[in-house]
């Protein structure tokens, strides 16, 4: 990504808004991929910056995450309202604020904006989706109510580029004529008890600020500004609210009513809407996918075709990926001369990068599947539909999201539990989403759903068993949450309280986003962690190459004709490499579970990072040397007898073959997301944690799967 | 006075008061549940929880251990 390099001066903006309003795809529509995510210590929510240039004008613009208000419960939401304030160190107060707001429920969304009010900050108000309220018959007078705030008020519908232009017009005037938006009203002996506060806060305070400290129950906000401002603000605070309190108010309910009578009030002589019930799209829609029936068929529905598409649609991508790859194995044997060098770029490093390479079509699918859902509504009806059996163990709907991305990769899936207020839900969520299936897991499952599970059966079959392999993540998943839930984890549950958004037709701006980000971040990984592991794991199977009576291993197979020999002596190589002597060292570790040393090795490998485990068997197969594609491996594992003995049964059955899947669909081979684990949970104790349960668990079920399965064959 | 998760689904009337003074009623209410709002209660999810309710012109999705603090008057 381009740093940016913002001018001597520009404007700066805060963009600000619920979730569901479409404040992502103005972000990126405003700012096209110019954009990076800003790094703030001790928090770790994506908050992004962009600029973009209009009549000369440079504008920065931070984009604040979604909320519904301006109330800080946790350190990211505080992060939140530091940067809108201006109080993060490492961020300038802002110029102006940007709230974008739902036209088609424009009371709710307004509540976000009479917070900005306070601010002391000039603002802008973008409506969007006009076009869904007047579908419901919302009318919406937009000069009355810019004339009744005092305030621009601009509808737009980024998506379709309209009104972006009266919006940036806007932003550029504001430089030269700002308009501050009007205080939303409270009864006088709050305005009082506010500005007592406020006098506390110094040159720090804002209306919001000192309003905040005074409504706010937990004191969390409170301890937070005494710690960073080093102010001692609790007693007073204590006192106003007694003596608001004395005079009969009730602080818990006073700011919301306040708030919602004030909006109800600048905003009724503008805004028409039907009389009695109107049947809207989304009522219909919803009669069916939220069905006690018909809604779970769907949803089950739609997971399988999402599966099914992975399956189908990214095989020939990841074909030409393949043929690529090899092309360019080709082409470097032919020009480099035989030896350390070229095994280390072809079998080790083209070996690894390649082999990731290859998957991307399926996480551009994924990821499409996932934002599409995601931004056309149906994600917070999966959330609805699924909250019962989530709180049966112990969790809430709110961590079907996170559960769900980790089918992606956990380590955006751990990020994304950030939204789960309570703590102990929150760890739980962590602590499993680990589990689930993630996009690295599926090359081990295509390889081996393709070599022993598809000839034979069904052209519905390979899809069934992916869709089973996923199973094992969504049913291990809640049983480990709950037992966590009713042992270390063990407390009350967090308030569960989500909003079901208008049904509407994805935007392509943010599915393309995302699906770049995430396809930019995998490569990423692909490219640093993934290859410096495939070239130490072909360093350790390439040394050493002398045997211990003084052979020349590549110098001999070199000197040989005969491909009998080349291979013989290629084996013996490896089993006599640093690998080769671990991996046969916990061969007995692995025979119950129907692999040998060469399973184990590989399996041994992808502890690290499990992408790297196709490019490993490539290697411990022999065919690191000439690997043409995906295809010839699978043709060498159907074939691949134990310990390459010809004389010895065939080394994969599918007992075998599924207890493989299964050990990799529950095991914690992935360096980053336990990373990421000890980032958001600040020690190392749950990383460990994750790492020896997953791999134990995995083991066992391993193990009963093979054994298990011996008992059919 | 009955509480929205004892109203039968399709019912609709106003909100009276909610139970409590927890961060859990504050948030309640910034979602805009607030005394004398009008509601519906619209459907409820496979398992009978949580409840989809429409108030302030918007779907929201809330468990009956909080419905069971909001109560309301059917009309």
């Amino acid at each position: 990504m381009n740093e940016i390099t913002a001018p001597l001066k520009s404007f700066r903006i805060a963009l600000l808004g619920n979730p569901n309003t479409g404040k992502t795809t103005l972000f990126n529509v405003l700012t096209g991929l110019n954009h990076r995510v800003g790094n703030y210590p001790g928090v770790t929510v994506e908050i992004k910056k962009g600029r973009f240039v209009h009549q000369s004008n440079a504008i920065e613009i931070l984009d604040i995450p979604g909320t519904y208000s301006l109330a800080p419960r946790s350190p990211d939401e505080l992060l939140s309202v530091e940067l809108v304030l201006g109080l993060n160190p490492l961020e300038k107060v802002p110029d102006a604020l940007l709230v974008i707001a739902d036209a088609s429920n424009l009371e709710r969304n307004l509540y976000l904006a009479t917070q900005a009010f306070e601010t002391g900050l000039p603002v802008i108000l973008a409506l969007s989706m006009v076009d869904l309220a007047n579908a419901s018959g919302v009318k919406i007078d937009f000069k009355a109510l810019s004339e009744k705030l005092g305030i621009p008020v601009i509808a737009i519908h980024a998506s379709k580029r309209k009104g972006l232009d009266e919006l940036k017009n806007a932003i550029v005037l504001l430089q030269t004529e700002k308009r501050m938006p009007p205080v939303p009203v409270f009864s006088q002996d709050v305005i009082s008890n506010r500005a007592k506060i406020l006098g506390l806060l110094g040159d720090k305070g804002s209306l919001f600020l000192a309003g905040r400290l005074l409504f706010e129950t937990d004191g969390f906000l409170a301890q937070q500004l005494e710690q960073k401002l080093s102010l001692s603000l609790t007693p007073a605070i204590l006192e106003s609210r007694e003596a608001l309190k004395s005079l009969g108010i009730n602080l818990v309910s006073i700011e919301a009513k306040s708030r919602y009578a004030w909006i109800r009030e600048m905003v009724q002589p503008c805004i028409s809407k039907p009389e009695g019930r109107v049947t809207g799209f989304t009522d219909r829609v919803d009669r069916i996918l939220t069905h006690k029936v018909f809604g779970m068929f769907f949803f089950f529905l739609i997971m399988f075709s999402m599966f099914t598409a992975l399956f189908v649609l990214a095989q020939p991508l990841m074909e030409w990926i393949g043929e690529g790859k090899s092309l360019v194995g080709q082409g470097l044997e032919s020009i480099l001369p035989d030896g350390m060098l070229r095994s280390l770029l072809v079998d080790g490093l083209l070996e690894g990068v390649g082999g990731v390479v290859v998957f991307l079509p399926q996480i551009v699918i994924l990821f499409g599947f996932l934002s599409v859902l995601e931004d056309c509504g149906y994600m917070a009806r999966a959330a609805f539909l699924m909250d019962r059996v989530m709180a049966k163990c112990g969790l809430s709907g709110k961590s079907f999201i996170p559960l769900l991305s980790s089918v992606a990769c956990a380590v955006p899936g751990v990020l994304a539990t950030r939204v789960i207020e309570d703590k102990r839900d929150r760890l739980a969520t962590i602590l499993v989403a680990p589990l689930m299936s993630c996009s690295a897991r599926l090359p081990v499952y295509v390889l081996f759903i393709g070599a022993f599970l598809t000839e034979g059966y069904g052209w519905w079959f390979p899809g069934l068993v992916l869709f089973l392999m996923y199973g094992i993540g969504f049913v291990t998943a809640p049983l480990a949450a709950m037992l966590f839930k009713s042992t270390i984890l063990k407390g009350k549950g967090a308030p569960f309280l989500m909003e079901l958004p208008v049904y509407k037709t994805p935007s392509f701006s943010v599915v393309f986003a995302r699906i770049y980000e995430a396809s930019l971040s995998f490569l990423k990984r692909a490219g640093t962690l993934i290859a410096a592991t495939m070239v130490l794991i072909w360093a350790v199977l390439y040394f050493p190459y002398i045997s211990s009576t003084g052979e020349n291993y590549p110098e001999r197979i070199a000197a040989t004709e005969n491909k009998a020999e080349q291979d013989a002596l290629l084996l013996e190589w490896k089993k006599n490499s640093y690998l080769g002597r671990t991996g046969r060292l916990i061969e007995p570790v692995v025979k119950p579970l129907g692999w040998d040393w060469r399973i184990g090795v590989a399996t041994l490998a992808s502890f690290p990072a499990r992408e790297v485990v196709v490019g490993t068997l490539s290697i411990v197969f022999g065919l690191g040397k000439d690997a043409e594609d995906e295809q010839q491996l699978l043709e060498i594992l159907q074939k691949a007898r134990w310990n390459d003995d010809p004389d010895q049964p065939l080394l994969f059955n599918v007992p075998s073959a599924l207890s493989l899947m299964v050990f990799f669909a529950l095991c914690c081979q992935c360096g980053s997301t336990l990373m990421v684990i000890r980032q958001e949970t600040g020690t190392w104790f749950w990383p460990a944690f994750t790492f020896i349960y997953m791999t134990g668990l995995a083991y066992i079920a391993a193990l009963l799967t093979f054994q298990v399965g011996l008992l059919f064959l | 006075m009955p509480t929205l998760d004892q109203v039968p689904i399709g019912c609709k009337g106003i909100i009276s008061s909610i139970r409590g003074e927890d961060a859990t009623v504050q948030r309640l209410m910034e979602m805009g549940i607030i005394e004398g709002e009008p509601f519906e209660l619209v459907a409820s999810a496979p398992m009978g929880d949580p409840l989809e309710i429409k108030v302030q012109g918007y779907r929201l999705s809330i468990r009956k251990s909080e419905a069971a603090r909001v109560f309301v008057q059917v009309s």
